[in-house]
């Protein structure tokens, strides 16, 4: 291996590890709010890549019916609700997001779909179509489970992950998609060269963990956000929705799912079942940050996305050995600054 | 006894089902499936649902097991009893090591670390030439046993399910003694266990491992009745559907592993029929009904199949709610005791020891003295850091400078547990009872280090005798604080006055030296007071060292011999009761200041209002 060999190893690694830094932001913000392992997260980095690859060739992408599906399911629920506890203030909203809104897209993407569309406008559509199932999945399957242990929750979220893997099977068949790049050309930097596509997945995945620090360090919502994961029942006590931040949460990190799928989709091959191991790599990443700690989740999964790159060059038929028992000395590592015995809450 | 019945004619029933010829040949294979997936969930049972830790990694155990069988009966002739026992002994020591390392962090890390190794044993089993690639390894001989093949699927169907219901008569057995006890500690009561004396990182370890052989013998008859192996039946995805199976059936309960596993793939094999048929399509949905179908059993069944069965047979059989009724354990010689110090002899040696928080002093160096046969009473306002010097003497916190001394040697730095082995027993603030277990379960764990009973004797129930011995402790301590009537209730259903009074009994059932109580009467009505009182001055008279803290006055002034009193951190003040109550310092501590109409022999009313 040689200097120029290393420089493209490295920068395959710096484009990977900053999707997996993306993944496993999201996943500690998932965690911590609400005390759920999102593990359907990959399926939405599948579903933003595929839902675009469809919409690229001019096809309707199955998430379009999907999403009127899941609103209906919530909007079932909502209206049970209202009957049990007879308050029924709340159900022009629940129809107008679940029923009405999820129609209309479904209509404008038959209409729109076509194959020579702009590229960015089909990206919008795609995350349009995709974002609001956060918290439709959130309402569906999560919120009436939200007291239970994080072990139900764990396995709540491995079986979400077994529906939607099974869906997106129906829905984009078996076979793997790409789509084309973003932008073209290739820039000089320093001793290397990089493929304008690679600076802008690193620029954008830079810009969302800005945008992210933002909302949580200045907006009301982000505090409320962090307030909850710091403390649930004393953030309800002052007035903070449990409810409402467990599905902004949802929301959030299935918008920072889809868009690092799109993000992705130039650079490898997508099949519909591609995200949960991506989704596994961001993990990785934030189990290294302890699951807690946003720059260090970062930094651990550029960490990840490098030594891949490399151990996929010396000795690629162990590369996700070599990837998976990294999380092991880390534990180890972290196991010596933990002194506590936690009891299940 | 109605159980039994069932459970012997379920045996029958299993034993009967391959002599008859009628039964079709799918069922048996169907049967064999269940029973290996069964031997794995019930490691699961053990390990996730009783002793809450979660692994995703038992398929790579599986494979562990059939692989190490693949490779010595086929390429070194090897018999495949003799590589049972290799693959047992290799997946403990695996076992051993992994658990060193991941059981270190409970929690939501465990579940991480195992999907991990799980999947790198997985792409390992795949990538090594010597087993064969993503081939796997072809060709293995059936297993037999004095010259009888178990190479038909009715004849492996007996090794099968002889094997799983040893492993859940063994696995049952063990939670119902000493080590289980300890067990279902683990899940919720890690901290107040290791102050009975239980060495929780141990008893993690030995569930770990238990699990894992019981997922490597699966893998051993899974390779043999196959007779082949190859790398995808061991991957992540099994490993979850196996929690899943302890999920679904209960995991909490050994039964549960059967139902679980008989339902999942039972609705696996449904659904891979019925589906095409109904969607009248070849997509493949039964995974998206699966995952659907496991989300609500989660929702609505949180704990799974099997309570919900066993609630509805009980109901069913009018044998519910008849535990109250049982006769107590019967009479068993008493454990042994310890020596007990000389009345008056000095017991606990509280030397200037102080607490920092940051910047905070929690307690500020405090000294006092416990001599035997006498109850020290540590009070103050809230706040005023009794707590926290209870946990720096019982070993919860450790002390930032000073020193604690218990019979003459310094305990500080020790363990908990340590503490607790020296003697001290203790209760806690916030009461910490396992309410799903008997009352008298509880306080047996309290006797835990007073009879020494390995998980093996445990798991084979030829520990009986020390058994025999431990509950009738439990059940004389119960009864001498007054709860002789409730040994079979779960204790979660006890009123909080009964639960504080269930954790002395529990204190008092390690036998100790020195009685740690923080406020024990909080929570009872009078009379429950006064027979409280009534049972720590009898503790008292018998030699026993109490150290209590306690909020209620006329509790404390009646009962204590010497009082040392609080106040953010600092001793306030020590002495004989009727002294301390006279002391300016403290009124003014307890009150706010003098006045000159408060009358100076007030009995403590007012805090007793304020403080509760």
């Amino acid at each position: 291996m040689d200097f120029s060999i290393a420089l493209i190893l490295l920068q395959d690694g710096i484009v990977n590890g900053a999707i997996y830094a993306l993944l496993g932001m999201a996943l500690v913000l998932v965690f911590t709010v609400t005390r759920v392992i999102f593990i359907p997260q990959g399926e939405f980095v599948a579903f933003g890549a595929l839902t675009l690859a469809m919409l690229v060739n001019g096809r309707v992408p199955g998430t379009a019916y999907l999403l009127p599906l899941l609103g209906g399911v919530v909007l079932v629920l909502e209206l049970v609700r209202a009957l049990r506890t007879g308050s029924w203030s709340a159900l022009p909203r629940v129809v107008l997001t679940n029923a009405v809104l999820p129609l209309a897209l479904l209509w404008l993407t038959t209409v729109y779909a076509g194959p020579d569309n702009s590229l960015w406008l089909n990206m919008l559509l795609a995350l349009v179509l995709i974002i609001p199932m956060g918290s439709m999945i959130y309402r569906i399957v999560y919120q009436p489970l939200a007291e239970a242990s994080v072990l139900v929750l764990l396995i709540v979220s491995v079986a979400v992950h077994f529906a939607l893997t099974g869906l997106a099977l129906v829905f984009f068949g078996a076979e793997g998609w790409r789509t084309p790049a973003f932008v073209s050309g290739q820039i000089d930097l320093g001793p290397a060269t990089w493929s304008a596509q690679s600076l802008f997945v690193v620029g954008t995945c830079a810009l969302l963990i800005v945008a992210l620090w933002l909302f949580f360090g200045k907006t009301l919502y982000g505090r409320a956000l962090r307030a909850t994961a710091v403390n649930r029942r004393g953030a309800r006590l002052v007035g903070i929705s449990t409810t409402m931040s467990g599905s902004l949460t949802f929301t959030l990190a299935v918008a920072i799912g889809a868009m690092s799928g799109m993000l992705i989709a130039p650079i490898t091959t997508v099949y519909y079942d591609t995200g949960f191991l991506i989704g596994l790599k961001g993990f990785v990443g934030a189990i290294i940050g302890g699951l807690g700690s946003y720059p260090i989740a970062a930094a651990g999964a550029i960490l990840v996305g490098v030594l891949e790159a490399f151990s996929s060059f010396w000795a690629s038929a162990y590369k996700e050995v070599i990837v998976f028992t990294l999380i092991i000395p880390v534990l180890v590592w972290r196991s010596f600054g933990s002194h506590h015995t936690d009891d299940e809450e | 006894m109605n159980n039994r019945i069932l459970l012997i004619a379920f045996i029958l029933l299993l034993a009967a089902l391959p002599l008859v010829p009628a039964t079709p040949e799918f069922w048996i294979t169907q049967l064999n499936y269940i029973g290996l997936a069964a031997m794995v969930a019930l490691g699961l049972v053990l390990l996730t649902g009783v002793g809450g830790l979660t692994s995703f990694g038992q398929a790579a155990f599986v494979g562990l097991g059939a692989y190490t069988t693949a490779v010595l009966t086929s390429q070194y002739d090897a018999s495949p009893w003799l590589a049972l026992v290799v693959g047992l002994v290799f997946t403990a020591g695996v076992a051993y090591l992994l658990g060193l390392i991941t059981l270190r962090l409970s929690g939501h890390f465990l579940p991480l670390g195992t999907i991990a190794w799980g999947l790198s044993l997985y792409f390992l089993f795949g990538n090594l030439d010597w087993l064969g690639k993503h081939d796997g390894i072809a060709g293995l001989e059936p297993i037999s046993l004095f010259g009888f093949s178990f190479a038909s699927g009715r004849h492996i169907y007996y090794l099968i399910w002889v094997f799983l219901l040893l492993s859940l008569w063994a696995t049952s057995n063990l939670l119902s003694s000493r080590p289980g006890r300890a067990i279902r500690a683990l899940k919720s009561g890690a901290g107040m266990a290791e102050s009975m004396g239980v060495n929780t990182a141990s008893y993690k370890i030995i569930i770990f491992i238990w699990a894992a052989l019981l997922a490597c013998l699966s893998g051993w008859i899974y390779a043999h009745m196959q007779r082949a192996v190859s790398p995808s039946p061991f991957g992540l995805n099994y490993g979850i559907e196996y929690l899943f199976m302890a999920v679904v059936g209960g995991a909490g309960h050994v039964w549960g592993a059967v139902v679980g596993s008989a339902v999942i793939l039972g609705l696996k094999d449904q659904l891979q029929n019925l589906l095409p048929k109904l969607l009248d399509t070849n997509a493949n949905f039964e995974l998206i009904v699966f995952g659907v179908l496991l989300i609500l059993v989660l929702q609505y069944a949180a704990n799974g199949l099997w309570p919900i069965l066993s609630a509805g047979w009980a109901r069913l059989t009018g044998s519910a709610g008849s535990r109250r009724n049982l006769a107590p354990p019967p009479e068993a010689p008493a454990l042994p005791q310890r020596d007990r110090p000389q009345s008056g002899e000095l017991v606990l040696d509280v030397e200037g020891i102080r607490k920092e928080f940051g910047g905070l002093v929690a307690v500020n160096d405090i000294s006092f003295k416990v001599r035997a046969g006498e109850i020290v009473g540590l009070i103050g306002p809230n706040g005023a850091g009794k707590s926290t010097t209870f946990n720096l003497i019982s070993g919860v916190l450790p002390a930032t400078r000073g020193e604690v001394r218990f019979l003459n040697e310094s305990i500080n730095g020790r363990s908990a547990r340590d503490i607790a082995r020296r003697g001290v027993g203790r209760t806690f603030q916030h009461v910490q009872l396992l309410p799903g277990m008997s009352v008298l379960e509880n306080v047996a764990l309290g006797a835990h280090m007073r009879a020494e009973v390995g998980v093996v004797a445990g798991a084979l129930h030829s520990e009986r005798a020390k058994e025999a011995r431990l509950l009738h402790e439990a059940a004389t301590q119960l009864k001498r604080v007054g709860l002789g009537d409730y040994l079979y209730e779960q204790a979660g259903n006890l009123a909080l006055g009964q639960q504080r009074i269930l954790e002395i009994a529990r204190a008092l059932a390690s036998d100790p030296i020195l009685l740690l109580l923080d406020e024990p009467a909080a929570g009872l009505r009078y009379k429950e007071k006064q027979e409280l009182a009534h049972v720590l001055e009898q503790l008292r008279t018998e030699g026993m060292s109490i150290l209590l803290v306690e909020h209620d006055m006329d509790f404390v002034m009646r009962l204590t011999n010497h009082l040392v009193v609080m106040d953010f951190g600092t001793k306030l003040a020590e002495g004989i009761p009727s002294e301390v109550q006279q002391n300016p310092a403290v009124l003014e501590a307890y009150l706010g200041g003098i006045d000159d109409d408060l009358p100076g022999t007030d009995q403590g009313e007012p805090v007793t209002g304020s403080a509760q």
